[in-house]
C-alpha cells in the first residue's frame, strides 16, 4: 500500500512594528536583556494593553494580499496557561473572532527547493488555503542554564502574526514552497522582515498520514517551534517516513506534541503543555473589540502593493523577460523598482536585465550600495552592450567604475579606452594577421572542421587585448577564409 | 477640633487662608493614627517621613494642595509597596505610578499610606487580609465593610481625610455605609485602571471615600477622565462633577425598585430606608417604584463573571517575576503549586477555582457567555427605569457591619451581602452611598443613590440635597 | 435564597491544576463543597431568556480606540528586574523549564 502524508501548518511571524502589540516598549531584536520592558508587559500589578494600531493594519494588509475576507469585528481573547516565559500567565491572542478568515496562496514553482522544481508537484500550480490569520503576542525568550532557566522579556509581546493553513499540503516542498511564498508576500508588504536568524518565521507543523485514495485522516502528530523554512521540509520528511513506516508495519500512531532536533535530524516529543490543552479562552476585558470597516482597512489598501505574481507577470509582457528574470526579480521589490526605472533609458531591457541578474547582483554582494548609480546610468551602460560599443566583459568593467564614482558610462569607456574596436578596417587587418599566422588552423576550418575558427578569433580577441566584438570577428573571419 | 477631622473642603479654606500648614495637617493626621489605628488597623503602610517631606514643599493653590488622601494597598504608587494584602505580594516594590496617582500628585495632594482591604479586593468584610482584619469604628466588634474596609474605616475614624478606594461589586460603597461615611464608584470607564490590580476587569473602578458628598465629587474631578493606557477608558475628559451641588431637586423623579424590598432586609435598615424616601419626597422629589426584573439573577451573574476575570487576573501571581516565591520547590510545577497555595488565602482560592472551572472546557457557554448576556438583560432593566427616573435610590446594603468572624466559611451568605451594590457594576452606571441614620446598636446605614452612565453629577446633586439636610454625616464613631 | 441540593459535580483536583494551586486533601473536600453549593446556585441563570442578546462592544456607535506605533519609555533592567525572587546576568531566573 501506498501512503499520503496530510500536513497543515501554523505559521507565526514578528510583525515590523516600532513597539510591541499592547505597549510602547520598542520591538527591537537583539537588545541587552530586560532592556525593552514596561509594566505592561512584564505583566506586573495593574498594567494594562492598548493595541498597536500598526499591527493590526499590517495584519489586515496580510489578509488583503493573501485574499483573506477581513472580519468586520474582531476581537482579543485571553488563552490561559502557566509558562514562565509568559509573564501574566495567559497570551492575548485571537479565538473565534480573528482578523482575517480564510484566503489562498498558490505555490509557484521557483518557490520549491532546487531539486525539487522540475518534478510535477513543482509544476502542479497547486493552491493551498488558508483558515486565518490573526494577532497574538509573543512570549519571552528563555535560556536554559545548569539547574534553572533565565528569562529575557525583551521579546515578550512584541506582536506575532499566526496563519494556519488547511490541511492541503502533501509534502515536504510543498511545505517548503508555502513557506517561500508566504515569506515573499510579507516583504511584498513590508509587514516583516522574516529573518530567520532572528526567529522572525516560527511554523508548528501538523501531520499525518493515510493510504493513498482514502478520504478520512489518520491521527496527527505536531511539531512545533521550527525555526527555518529548510528545517521544516527536513521535519517532515523524518516525521512522514517515520509515520508510514510505522502504519505499514501494522503500528498506529499516537496524538503526540514533539520538538524537532535539526542537529541530529530527529524529533523529541515534549513533556510539558501536553496537560494543558484547556485553555479556558475568553473575551479579554481589558480589551474593546476592534471594527475593521472604515480608517484601518482604508490603511491596509492603502499600503497594498502589486503582489510577486502579478509583478512577475507583467515583468515578463512588459520586458520581454524569461520566467527566471522575472522571478529574481520579482524576489528583491527594491531591485525590480531599480530595474524598472533604469529600463526606461535603454532601447534593450533584455540586456539591461542580463547585467542586472549577472554582473549587478555579483557586485552588489560585496559592495555596500551599488543602488547608489543613477539609473539612467544603468540604462545607457545596457545600450552601449546591446549596441556593440562594449562586449560584456567591458560592461562589467565599466559597471564597476560606476560603482565607485557615478559618471555617464560612455565617458568611463572612453577614457578607460575600453570602446570595442568597431573600424572594420582595422579589425580585417588583425584577422589577416591571424590567418597569416595559423596556417594549420585555416587548413583545418578549410577541411571542414568549423570549431577550428575559435583559435583564430582567439588570436585577434588576444591582440586586440578584448576589444573586439567576437561575434564581428567570428562573421570577419569566416568571410575571409571563405574568400576564394 | 483636630486637623484630622477636617474634609477636604475645610482642609482647603484653613489652607489657602494659611490658617494651618500642610505639615500640621499631616502631623495631625499620624497623631490620630498613632492614637486609633491600633485598635482599627485600617492601614497597612505609612510613609511618615515621605508625607511630612511632600507637606514641607507642598503648593496649597492647587486643587488638592496639601492634603493627605489615603490609598487603598491595591493601587500602584511608584516606590511603594503594593501588596493587596496578599502574602503572595511581599516585598513587591512598583516601579510606576497608576494615572490615579500621577493625577493627585499633579493635584498637589500628599501620599500618607496604604489601606488594609480583603485580599485582591475580594470580600465584603476586609477580613481576608494576610496582615490582618480592621475594624469598625463604631463597634469594634464588626467589621467595617469591604473590600475597600480599611480605606472607609480610615475615613470613618478620622484618620484620613479622604481616600481612594476600588469598587467592583460594593467594595467602594458597602464599607462607606458600614462605617457611615461616603462612598462614589464612578461609571464604568470614567476612571483609569491603569495602575489599579485587577480584580475583574469589566467591574472594576476606582473611587473616592470621603467625609462629605462635596469631597467626593472634587476628588472625583481629580482622579477622572480619559487614559490613553486604559483601552475601556472613556475617551472624552472628565466634566465639572460639582456644578450641580446645591440645586434643589424639586420636581427630580427618583425610582424605588420594588425588587430590592423583598426578603432578608434587616427591618431597622428598612426604616431607615423609608424614612430616607420621605426626606427626599420632603424635599420635593417625586419618588416612583420602578422595577428591575433581573435583580435575582444579579447575584448569580456577577460571581460568574467576576471569578472567571480573577482566575485569569490573578494568574500573573506566581512567585516567577515579583513577589512571593515558596522556597524550597524542587521543580517549576511545585513552585507555581506552593506559591499560590501559600501565597492565597482560602477566599482568593475559592474564586480562583470557581472561575477557572466556569471557563474551562465544555463549559464557558453555559457559565461564562451565559452570564454576561444576563449581564446585558440587568443593564436593560437600568436602561427602561431610567426613562421613568433621574436616579434610583436603595439601600447600600441589606443589613449593617456585621460581626467579625460571623460569614466567612459561608461564602454565598458573604456574597449575598452585595445584593444591591452588584447591579451596578454589572450594569457600568454610578451609584453614591452616604449615611442615612443608626440602628439601635449605633451602627451607620447607607443610602445608595444610583445614576445611569456618566450621570455622576446627578447622584451627587441628589446625595448632597439629602445630605445638607440631614446630620448624619456629622456623627463620629465613639473612639475618643 | 434558593439553596437547593447540589447537581453539578466538580473535579477539583483538575480545576485546581489548572490554575496551578496545591491545594490539601482538607481544601479539595471543603472548596469542592462550597463550589458546588455555588454552582447549584448559579444554575437558575437558566431561567433568563438571552436569546438576541446584544453583548457589550457589539452596539451601534463602536469607536476603536488604538494606540499609534510609537515608542515610550521603558524600565531600565535594574528597575525590570528589581522585584525578581531570583536574577543573574541580567535574566530572571526561574525552576528550569523542561520541554
Ligand atoms: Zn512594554
Amino acid at each position: 500500500m501506498t501512503y499520503e502524508a496530510v500536513i497543515g501548518l501554523e505559521v507565526h511571524v514578528q510583525l515590523k512594528t516600532a513597539t510591541k502589540l499592547f505597549c510602547g516598549c520598542r520591538n527591537e531584536f537583539g537588545a541587552e536583556p530586560n532592556s525593552r520592558v514596561c509594566p505592561v508587559c512584564l505583566g506586573l500589578p495593574g498594567a494594562l494593553p492598548v493595541p498597536n494600531e500598526a499591527a493590526v493594519i499590517q495584519t489586515i494588509l496580510t489578509g488583503l494580499m493573501m485574499g483573506s475576507s477581513i472580519r468586520p469585528r474582531a476581537k482579543f481573547d485571553r488563552k490561559n496557561y502557566f509558562y514562565p516565559d509568559m509573564p501574566k500567565n495567559y497570551q492575548i491572542s485571537q479565538y473565534d473572532q480573528p482578523l482575517c478568515l480564510g484566503g489562498e496562496v498558490s505555490l509557484p514553482v521557483l518557490a520549491f527547493p532546487k531539486d525539487a522544481q522540475k518534478e510535477p508537484q513543482a509544476l502542479a500550480g497547486k493552491k493551498v488555503r488558508l483558515v486565518r490569520i490573526h494577532l497574538e503576542e509573543d512570549v519571552g525568550k528563555s535560556f536554559h542554564l545548569e539547574n534553572c532557566s533565565g528569562i529575557d522579556f525583551n521579546r515578550a509581546g512584541t506582536p506575532l502574526m499566526e496563519i494556519v493553513t488547511e490541511a492541503d499540503l502533501t509534502t515536504p516542498e510543498e511545505a517548503f514552497a508555502l513557506l517561500t511564498t508566504i515569506r515573499e508576500i510579507l516583504r511584498y508588504g513590508k509587514v516583516s522582515d522574516v529573518d530567520m536568524e532572528k526567529g522572525q518565521l516560527r511554523c508548528d507543523v501538523n501531520i499525518s498520514v493515510r493510504p493513498v485514495g482514502t478520504e478520512a485522516f489518520g491521527t496527527k502528530r505536531e511539531i512545533k517551534n521550527l525555526n527555518s523554512i529548510s528545517a521544516v521540509r527536513r521535519a517532515l520528511k523524518h516525521e512522514i517516513q517515520s509515520q508510514i513506516e510505522l502504519v505499514s508495519s501494522g503500528g498506529t500512531v499516537v496524538q503526540e506534541t514533539l520538538r524537532w532536533d535539526d542537529a541530529r535530524g530527529e524529533t523529541i516529543p515534549m513533556r510539558t503543555k501536553e496537560q494543558a490543552h484547556d485553555y479556558r479562552y475568553f473575551p479579554d476585558p481589558d480589551l474593546l473589540p476592534i471594527r475593521t470597516e472604515g480608517r484601518l482597512r482604508t490603511e491596509a489598501e492603502r499600503r497594498m502593493p502589486e503582489l510577486p505574481e502579478t509583478k512577475k507577470s507583467r515583468l515578463r509582457e512588459t520586458y520581454g523577460l524569461s520566467e527566471y528574470q522575472a522571478s529574481v526579480l520579482a524576489s528583491d521589490p527594491p531591485l525590480a523598482d531599480y530595474f524598472e526605472k533604469a529600463a526606461r533609458s535603454t532601447r534593450n531591457p533584455l540586456t539591461l536585465a542580463n547585467l542586472t541578474l549577472n554582473d549587478y547582483l555579483a557586485l552588489r554582494q560585496d559592495s555596500p550600495d551599488p543602488m547608489s548609480i543613477p539609473p539612467e546610468y544603468f540604462g545607457q551602460l545596457a545600450d552601449l552592450v546591446s549596441d556593440g560599443t562594449l562586449n560584456s566583459r567591458q560592461g562589467r568593467e565599466v559597471l564597476a567604475i560606476l560603482i565607485q564614482a557615478p559618471r555617464p558610462p560612455k565617458e568611463i569607456a572612453q577614457e578607460r579606452g575600453l570602446t570595442q574596436i568597431s573600424d572594420s578596417q582595422v579589425l580585417e587587418e588583425f584577422c589577416r594577421e591571424a590567418i597569416a599566422a595559423n596556417p594549420k588552423s585555416v587548413a583545418d576550418f578549410k577541411g571542414g572542421k568549423a570549431a577550428a575558427i575559435n583559435s583564430l578569433k582567439g588570436f585577434v580577441m588576444k591582440k586586440t587585448r578584448g576589444q573586439a566584438n567576437p561575434q564581428r570577428i567570428h562573421e570577419l573571419l569566416e568571410s575571409l577564409l571563405r574568400e576564394p | 477640633m483636630s486637623i484630622a477631622f477636617a474634609t477636604i473642603h475645610e482642609l482647603r479654606k484653613q489652607l489657602l487662608a494659611k490658617e494651618v500648614h500642610p505639615k500640621e495637617v499631616v502631623e495631625s493626621l499620624l497623631d490620630r493614627i498613632s492614637s486609633v489605628d491600633s485598635r482599627i488597623k485600617a492601614y497597612n503602610y505609612l510613609h511618615p517621613e515621605r508625607a511630612l517631606e511632600s507637606a514641607e514643599k507642598a503648593d496649597v493653590s492647587l486643587p488638592l494642595g496639601g492634603i493627605p488622601i489615603a490609598v487603598k494597598d491595591l493601587i500602584s504608587v511608584r516606590g511603594e509597596p503594593c501588596t493587596c494584602s496578599s502574602r503572595l505580594l511581599e516585598g513587591y516594590i512598583a516601579p510606576y505610578d497608576a494615572t490615579v496617582i500621577e493625577r493627585l500628585r499633579a493635584a498637589g495632594a500628599i501620599l500618607l499610606g496604604r489601606t488594609n482591604m480583603d485580599e485582591f479586593a475580594m470580600g465584603s468584610s476586609t477580613e481576608n487580609s494576610a496582615w490582618g482584619v480592621t475594624r469598625n469604628p463604631w463597634d469594634l466588634s464588626r467589621v467595617p465593610g469591604g473590600s475597600s474596609g480599611g480605606s472607609a474605616a480610615a475615613v470613618a475614624a478620622q484618620e484620613a481625610i479622604a481616600a481612594l478606594g476600588s469598587d467592583t461589586g460594593g467594595s467602594i460603597r458597602q464599607p462607606a455605609a458600614f462605617c457611615g461615611c461616603v462612598g462614589l464608584k464612578p461609571t464604568y470607564g470614567r476612571v483609569s485602571r491603569y495602575g489599579l490590580t485587577a480584580f475583574a476587569s469589566s467591574l472594576d473602578q476606582i473611587g473616592p471615600l470621603t467625609k462629605t458628598v462635596a469631597d467626593a465629587g472634587l476628588l472625583l474631578e481629580i482622579i477622572a477622565g480619559a487614559d490613553p493606557r486604559d483601552n475601556t477608558c472613556e475617551p472624552e475628559p472628565a466634566p465639572s462633577f460639582s456644578t450641580k451641588l446645591g440645586e434643589e431637586i424639586r420636581g427630580m423623579t427618583l425610582g424605588v425598585p420594588k425588587e430590592y424590598f423583598v426578603s432578608g432586609m434587616d427591618p431597622e435598615v428598612e426604616a431607615a430606608m423609608q424614612k430616607a424616601i420621605a426626606h427626599l419626597e420632603g424635599l420635593g422629589a417625586i419618588l416612583r417604584e420602578i422595577s428591575l426584573p433581573h435583580t435575582p439573577y444579579s447575584i448569580a451573574t456577577y460571581y460568574l463573571v467576576a471569578t472567571a476575570e480573577a482566575s485569569a487576573n490573578l494568574a500573573r501571581f506566581d512567585g516567577m517575576r515579583y513577589g512571593r516565591r515558596a522556597p524550597g520547590c524542587n521543580d517549576l510545577l511545585e513552585t507555581y503549586g506552593r506559591t499560590r497555595d501559600e501565597g492565597f488565602g482560602r477566599e482568593v482560592k475559592r474564586r480562583i477555582l470557581l472561575g477557572t472551572y466556569s471557563l474551562s472546557s465544555g463549559y464557558y457557554d453555559a457559565y461564562y457567555l451565559r452570564a454576561q448576556k444576563v449581564r446585558m438583560r440587568i443593564r436593560e432593566d437600568f436602561l427602561t427605569a431610567f426613562r421613568d427616573c433621574q436616579a434610583i435610590v436603595t439601600p447600600t446594603s441589606p443589613m449593617p457591619a456585621f460581626r467579625l468572624g460571623e460569614r466567612t466559611e459561608d461564602p454565598l451568605q458573604m456574597y449575598l451581602a452585595d445584593i444591591f451594590t452588584i447591579a451596578v457594576n454589572l450594569a457600568g452606571l454610578c451609584a453614591i452611598s452616604l449615611p442615612c441614620g443608626f440602628t439601635q446598636a449605633g451602627l451607620p446605614i447607607g443610602l445608595q443613590i444610583i445614576g445611569p452612565m456618566r450621570k455622576e453629577e446627578t447622584v451627587l446633586q441628589v446625595g448632597y440635597a439629602y445630605e445638607q439636610s440631614t446630620s448624619w454625616h456629622t456623627l463620629r464613631p465613639p473612639l475618643g | 435564597m434558593d439553596h437547593s441540593v447540589p447537581t453539578v459535580g466538580i473535579d477539583v483536583a483538575y480545576v485546581a491544576g489548572l490554575a496551578r494551586l496545591r491545594l490539601s486533601p482538607e481544601e479539595i473536600e471543603t472548596f469542592g463543597n462550597q463550589l458546588e453549593q455555588v454552582l447549584a446556585y448559579v444554575k437558575k441563570l437558566e431561567e433568563v431568556d438571552v436569546q438576541d442578546v446584544v453583548l457589550a462592544g457589539e452596539e451601534k456607535g463602536f469607536q476603536n480606540r488604538l494606540r499609534l506605533d510609537l515608542a515610550l519609555p521603558e524600565l531600565s533592567p535594574n528597575e525590570a528586574l528589581e522585584n525578581a525572587p531570583q536574577q543573574r546576568g541580567g535574566l530572571f531566573l526561574v525552576p528550569r523549564i523542561i520541554e
